[in-house]
């Protein structure tokens, strides 16, 4: 039971921090005080952290390398604005809008999961990262050539080009490589919020049962974990689906936001900059990817003053944390400073408080 | 030892069991495996019986093939020959994981465990298939959810403390000492219900009081579960100690059969390992 407590208040801490942090912004927009360029960045940070915690089911606790994870948010991005936008018309509600074309976007993304998921989650190593990267390419090719519109008839898909949809007046959804343009801002930030919740309230749980326990168990040792009874296929190809299901729902709350979303947009390097986060906040530590996408998303907004210098001083942000989490005599030097408040804090217990 | 001493009797296929587990079908039958890597040979015409209740020992000179037996047995690899029935059904086709809800459980040689989980935690994966609800439930944190992993709580408890090792439960089995890694290992292959456990060198890396003390704790978890033990051991005082029916492999095949006093005076026996055990 003692286990049991010690990570649900860790849990606690992390919905606390998320739930706070979600307070701060509405009480500094509401005021006004919120810059313009960040206020137009609250919905993607809110993207990037959900993203960054589904990835991290995948490569922190399954421990297997995806670099296709903005393939899955692309499947989702491009269902959700084709859901809003056909049901525009017959839904009037944007929030209830906005909820199906999450849904539906982290259906299909889910069904992408399955598909490259099969065949690969059987293979060991490095080639779960190889195939994932070839498939965040070709969803990119695809949604190149894909062309969908709607009209009276329903929808109409091509791979041609706009007038090979054959439609009856109506519209055009997605243009191929020019996108979805058009696209109704149906996102909030409040929407955003609920979406990370929902992200961990899903991944938390999973890792604290025993479907959690079972994938961790393969990460660690796979051969043991088979020796116990542990169907090895099953368990990773739920987690790396979960991920990708996540991912494709965080995928149709950031295309909801722009009003015009290119294919383009989730190539590979979208695909490292969440894996960035995963990696610098720490494998298999929820919180701190949260943290790392939440600053790394910030960041170059708050450096676009100093143009020049902006990409160095990311880098060097980068190096420094990297250095701070990983670096040993670095992490002793941050422990003895955290101990040096919470002793402090605990009336002046200097050497038994630092020691915490 | 003289407890310990229970009659051994012949069953058809040429093997022993003791004489209490006669009425019963066997836990294990293996008849005529062999393996091939390539052209070597590494295992042929194994042939062995071990009773409901036995424990078996497997020795043999380093390289002889012991652990290939085990990886056979648990499907690590395929037979290339012979079949292996477990209480009286085959388990060809099957995979590892299959063969572990069958009833065969295992340690491992060079430690396996899941360093990274709690010791509770390893126990609770090898609780595993034991414990029912879905990964539907377990997400939305149903009823079902709380009754299992309380159950499952208390039963990882429980097995912990056969080696007394419940103040351990929330160290991170990484973190252990080797000797209790060892344990550990054996409280997670029984926590997955097995009627057959395999020991692989169980007493590796301890020292004479470790070893007394384990087994003393092997015959009491044969006697607690009732379950069949086999067991690689290079510890000769472990394995005359409390085997009942010892094998001897050398280069992949059975050069001896019988009881400790058997075998400790089998001439082949002397010659391929015990002889140079006894110079030392």
């Amino acid at each position: 039971m003692k286990k049991l407590s010690k990570s649900t208040r860790s849990n606690f801490i992390t919905y606390g921090i998320v739930v706070a942090a979600f307070i701060v912004m509405q009480i500094l927009s509401s005021g006004g005080k919120l810059s313009s360029s960040l206020s137009g960045q609250l919905i993607p940070i809110c993207v990037y952290i959900s993203l960054a915690i589904s990835l991290n089911l995948t490569v922190g606790i399954l421990g297997e390398l995806s670099l296709g994870h903005a393939g899955f948010m692309s499947v989702g991005a491009f269902t959700g604005v084709v859901v809003s936008m056909s049901l525009q018309s017959s839904i009037a509600s944007d929030p209830i809008r906005l909820l199906l074309a999450m849904i539906v976007g982290a259906v299909i993304a889910a069904i992408a999961g399955i598909i490259v998921g099969v065949p690969v989650l059987r293979l060991r190593g490095d080639y779960l990262a190889i195939v994932t990267l070839a498939f965040g390419e070709i969803i990119k090719n695809i949604l190149n050539n894909l062309y969908v519109g709607v009209d009276g008839s329903g929808l109409h898909f091509s791979v041609t080009d706009t007038a090979a949809l054959g439609m009856d007046g109506g519209m055009v959804l997605i243009n191929g490589p020019m996108g979805a343009s058009g696209v109704n801002k149906i996102a909030t930030f409040t929407a955003g919020f609920i979406l990370i919740l929902v992200t961990l309230f899903v991944v938390l749980n999973l890792i604290n049962s025993r479907t959690g326990r079972a994938i961790m168990a393969i990460r660690d040792n796979r051969i043991a974990a088979e020796s116990v009874g542990l169907n090895i296929t099953k368990y990773k190809l739920l987690a790396f689906v979960i991920s990708a299901a996540l991912a494709g729902a965080a995928g149709a709350l950031y295309a909801t936001n722009y009003s015009t979303i290119m294919p383009k947009k989730f190539d590979f390097n979208t695909s490292i900059l969440i894996l960035v986060f995963v990696v610098l906040g720490g494998m298999g530590n929820i919180r701190g990817g949260m943290i790392a996408a939440a600053i790394l998303t910030v960041l170059p907004e708050v450096l676009r003053a100093m143009n020049d210098y902006r990409m160095l001083i990311y880098a060097i942000v980068l190096i420094l944390v990297m250095l701070f989490t990983n670096n040993e005599k670095a992490v002793q030097i941050r422990k003895n400073i955290t101990g040096k408040i919470v002793g402090v804090f605990r009336k002046k217990q200097p050497e038994g408080g630092a020691e915490e | 030892m003289s407890n310990n001493n229970p009659k051994m009797v012949p069953v058809p296929s040429h093997s022993i069991i003791p004489e209490r587990d006669v009425d019963k079908t066997p836990v294990l039958e293996a008849q005529h495996l062999g393996i091939d890597f390539g052209g070597l040979t590494a295992v042929d015409d194994f042939n062995m019986v071990i009773g409901r209740t036995e424990i078996a020992g497997l020795i043999g000179p380093n390289g002889a093939g012991k652990t290939t037996v085990f990886n056979l047995l648990t499907k690590v690899y395929q037979p290339t020959r012979g079949a292996i029935l477990l209480e009286g059904k085959e388990t060809t086709g099957m995979t590892t994981a299959q063969v572990n809800a069958a009833g065969i459980a295992r340690t491992f040689q060079n430690i396996r465990l899941f360093n990274n989980l709690t010791v509770e935690e390893n126990v609770k994966v090898g609780l595993h298939n034991q414990n029912k609800y879905s990964t539907f439930s377990g997400i939305l944190r149903l009823p079902s959810f709380w009754r299992e992993e309380r159950k499952s709580h208390e039963r990882a408890l429980e097995l912990l403390s056969i080696f007394d090792m419940e103040d351990l439960a929330n160290h991170k089995a990484g973190s252990l000492p080797y000797g209790a890694q060892r344990r550990l290992e054996i409280v997670r292959a029984l926590a997955t219900n097995p009627c057959l456990l395999l020991l692989d060198e169980p007493a590796a890396g301890m020292n004479p009081s470790e070893t007394a003390e384990l087994m003393d704790n092997i015959r009491k978890i044969r006697d607690t579960f009732n379950i069949a033990i086999m067991l690689i051991e290079h510890d000769m005082n472990l394995v005359m100690g409390i085997c009942e029916g010892i094998a001897v492999l050398n280069y992949g095949r059975i050069i001896a059969k019988g009881t400790p006093a058997e075998i400790q005076a089998n001439p082949q026996v002397i010659e391929a390992y015990l002889g140079k055990k006894k110079e030392g």
